[in-house]
């Protein structure tokens, strides 16, 4: 098997393991190591990775796991997200975490975080309230003290102070981690046939369970491997996925959409590990401002965020035109007030500025994938059939 | 039950005021007055009454358009241009009346804001709402404060100091730009003491529940009579008089020993005393309360009726510190609180009042109160060994108000308390 084909099939295992053993191996093999899980989008892993421990992405149980117990906790009109986890977290497979993030992302995480109280999962929950105020010494000194906290409830466990040194360090190597992430979509936006959508997701969703120094050797090969000739050229149409950064889509609906006809040049499948734009500083003598700043000013945009200086539905056209994208699919999750509320928002100026576009809903578990097809075929048909023979 | 229906004088003047407060509001361009949008919980409403502004209130304009069964055809109409049928109804149904021409649910239209407030607290939607209303009126000023969540059950210093810079730095110069006013913290001061006022009466006002009988409902009641002054004029002098009138009739009800006032007249008989957890249906609100009501059934705590504010855990206005006041008002409402707080006010709730059972009315809409309310049932069933019941509908949307499924299952529970009284006995 080829390097490439080798790392797919390893990190495929990473992600469909709800037991996340990648993650409990790595905690074993040293002194004082802990998990933090934390949920979508954005959280700063490399606080985590500076205090000896790894932050661990909980992206739901998916279609990997039947669920049984959560839907004792949600009621029908709830997002399925949520009653996955509690449905891992009540069986056993968070055993060996330590502490759990949700970030403030919308009323279900929010209030999911307080389950996890009430259920005492955990040494601690923490609600990471992220500021919707992004002037420095207003939005940034709360979200300083966010921080704060967090490190504060990781040294509880652990013992373990973090340093200027350790937080560079781990700035370091998380800067690395994104500049692959960001130089293979930029690969791709050129060949997109050179690695599909659905192998991108495991190798970064992988990366979001192990821990990051593997992950970045594993990028590295993938970088090398996609710049050189691979896979055929089809003729597809070019397009972007938006709507789906939190409550993933099983992984064959990914597949479908690639296989009626679509390169997927750019998504927000698993936007928290490209959250942030630009290089952080990791020379810092203050590296947690460095990371607040990050947040502040490098953030990309995003349903949860508060837009109205910087709206979102003009950054996704934009990205749509940097892509060269002939259309945007807006996949959102069932019952996700955040995706839903944007989708009139970023359709209307769709319309407005000539980009094409379709939407479906779709749930973590779903099976049937028929219809999403079909629809995305058509898409794509009237795209590269008839505007071609119209042209 | 009595059928002829005797109006007290404080229904009476709470329509008059309503109604006069509604003229204003219409004719407020012509008066030169500038209108605020903005939300119900943690409102800064003494604020804007210090610019001598309106405020207007999305969430009250949807549910009376639920109560006056508009709301359907406006969320349909939202539905049309791209609004999923997953998502908030209060939201569809505000989008839907504005492309409608934004005629209110009284047949008037309804001024177009000069700005926008966003304060939200207890709500994620409550900003995707703003954004939403940002783009459908391009232009409007819009004033955002963030209200940090009590996610570890306690407001800290830290939390109050950023809002007040929030305050200091955005909210107050926009509306000192919009009103052509400058801030005047006195007058601020002034009008915070008739809310400290008014919430120190409304608080008793929700104590007398724990009388048996019950003189009032505090949930179908608390939001018909006691609520809507709150929100609307919270920091007024005749707001200060209307709960005096209203604490003194109900006083006299206890003396008397009568039950609540429904919309057929006075309860004759209370047969059951419970604790909901929940907003109400607006669209059929008179068959949703009569299901209560004909089956002796009174609330005598919900959480709903505490989203204007706790007063109950103590928090009243101090007027000394004005900013730092708003700003733990605004953290102080029920859907800030987290679960585990939650729990234990429902606890107090369900001793203190001394409830047959705990019910939870879910909506369909409200994530902010529906997501995580099984848990709570569950913990409070556990705990207290406390009856629950569970029904569910939707806010304003009718196609998710099910009479005969919610009589099934409020019949059922009825008889649960039955026997469990009867077992007690």
């Amino acid at each position: 098997m080829e390097k490439l084909e080798k790392i797919v099939e390893e990190c495929k295992e990473v992600v469909c393991d709800m037991n996340f053993q990648e993650a409990k191996q790595w905690k074993s093999e040293g002194k004082q190591r802990i998990l933090v899980g934390y949920l979508p989008i954005y959280f700063p892993r490399e606080m985590v990775w500076a205090a000896n421990g790894l932050a661990v992405g909980i992206m739901g149980a998916g279609d990997y796991k039947q669920v049984i117990k959560g839907d004792a906790y949600y009621q029908s009109y709830i997002c399925h997200l949520p009653r996955g986890i509690i449905d891992l977290a009540l069986d056993g497979h968070f055993d060996g975490f330590d502490g759990f993030v949700f970030p403030s992302i919308c009323d279900v995480i929010r209030n999911l975080s307080g389950i996890f109280q009430v259920e005492k999962i955990g040494h601690f929950s923490k609600y990471l309230d992220y500021p919707q105020n992004f002037k420095k010494e207003i939005g940034g000194e709360f979200y300083r003290k966010e921080l704060d906290s967090i490190l504060n409830k990781i040294f509880n466990i652990n013992q373990v102070k973090t340093t200027k040194e350790t937080l560079n360090n781990a700035i370091k190597l998380y800067n690395t981690n994104r500049r692959y992430l960001r130089l293979i979509y930029d690969i791709r936006e050129k060949y997109p046939w050179r690695l599909s959508a659905y192998e991108l997701y495991v190798i970064i969703r992988a990366g979001m369970v192990m821990p990051v120094d593997k992950h970045n050797q594993m990028l590295e090969i993938v970088v090398n491997e996609i710049n050189k000739e691979r896979g055929t050229p089809m003729d597809n149409i070019r397009v972007i996925i938006w709507g789906a950064f939190c409550e993933q889509m099983p992984l064959n609906l990914i597949k479908s959409i690639e296989m009626a006809g679509c390169y997927v040049i750019d998504d927000d499948f698993l936007i928290g590990s490209r959250w942030t734009t630009a290089d952080i500083d990791e020379s810092s003598e203050d590296p947690i401002g460095a990371l607040v700043d990050a947040y502040l000013n490098h953030s990309t945009f995003s349903s949860s965020i508060y837009d109205v200086d910087n709206p979102k539905e003009k950054r996704l056209v934009q990205l749509a035109k940097q892509r060269k994208a002939d259309g945007i699919i807006f996949a959102s999750p069932s019952f996700c007030d955040p995706a839903l509320l944007d989708t009139p928002i970023c359709q209307k100026y769709c319309d407005k500025e000539g980009i094409k576009f379709i939407s479906f809903q779709y749930s973590e578990n779903v099976g049937q994938f028929k219809v999403i097809k079909e629809q995305v075929g058509a898409f794509s048909d009237s795209i590269k059939l008839w505007e071609e023979t119209s042209t | 039950m009595t059928k002829e229906v005797k109006k007290d004088k404080s229904m009476v003047l709470q329509k008059e005021m309503i109604a006069k407060q509604f003229h204003e509001l219409t004719t407020a361009k012509e008066q030169g007055k500038k209108v605020v949008y903005t939300f119900v919980p943690g409102n800064l409403s003494e604020l804007i009454h210090a610019f001598d502004m309106i405020p207007v209130y999305p969430e009250i304009n949807a549910l009376q358009s639920g109560m006056r069964k508009k709301s359907g055809g406006f969320i349909k109409d939202a539905e049309k241009i791209g609004y999923s049928e997953d998502i908030c109804t209060y939201v569809k149904c505000d989008v839907g009346m504005l492309i409608n021409g934004n005629i209110g649910p009284f047949g008037e239209k309804i001024p177009s804001p000069d700005l926008l407030l966003l304060s939200y607290t207890g709500c994620f939607t409550f900003m995707k709402w703003f954004e939403n209303l940002e783009r459908l009126y391009p232009g409007v000023p819009v004033a955002m404060i963030h209200t940090p969540y009590q996610e570890e059950g306690q407001i800290t210093a830290e939390m109050v100091e950023y809002m007040v810079k929030q305050l200091k730095d955005d909210v107050i110069p926009k509306m000192e730009q919009v009103s052509g006013k400058k801030y005047d913290e006195e007058k601020l001061k002034t009008i915070l003491s008739y809310a400290r006022e008014t919430q120190e009466l409304i608080n008793q006002i929700f104590e007398t529940p724990k009388n048996i009988p019950s003189p009032i409902d505090a949930y179908f009641a608390g939001v018909y009579y006691i609520g809507p002054i709150n929100t609307g004029f919270r920091g007024t002098p005749e707001a200060v008089e209307y709960y005096k009138l209203l604490l003194e009739e109900i006083k006299e009800r206890i003396q008397l020993g009568l039950g609540p006032v429904t919309p057929e007249g006075e309860m004759t008989e209370e047969k059951f005393r419970l604790v909901v957890e929940g907003p109400p249906n607006w669209t059929s609100f008179r068959e949703f309360w009569k299901l209560f009501y004909e089956m002796g059934a009174v609330i005598v705590a919900s959480s709903y009726t505490k989203v204007g504010g706790l007063y109950d855990l103590g928090f009243r206005h101090r007027p000394e510190q004005p900013l730092e006041s708003l700003a733990e008002y605004c953290m102080n409402c029920y859907t800030n609180f987290n679960l585990p707080q939650r729990i234990t006010i429902l606890k107090k709730y369900i001793q203190e009042y001394k409830a047959d059972g705990f019910l939870v009315h879910s909506i369909k809409s409200c994530n902010s109160f529906s997501a995580g309310q099984l848990a709570m049932m569950r913990k409070l069933e556990n705990d207290l060994g406390v009856p629950v019941g569970f029904i569910e509908s939707d806010l304003v949307d009718p196609r998710y108000f099910s009479y005969s499924n919610i009589k099934n299952r409020l019949e059922s529970f009825f008889q649960m308390l039955t026997q469990r009284k009867l077992v007690s006995q």
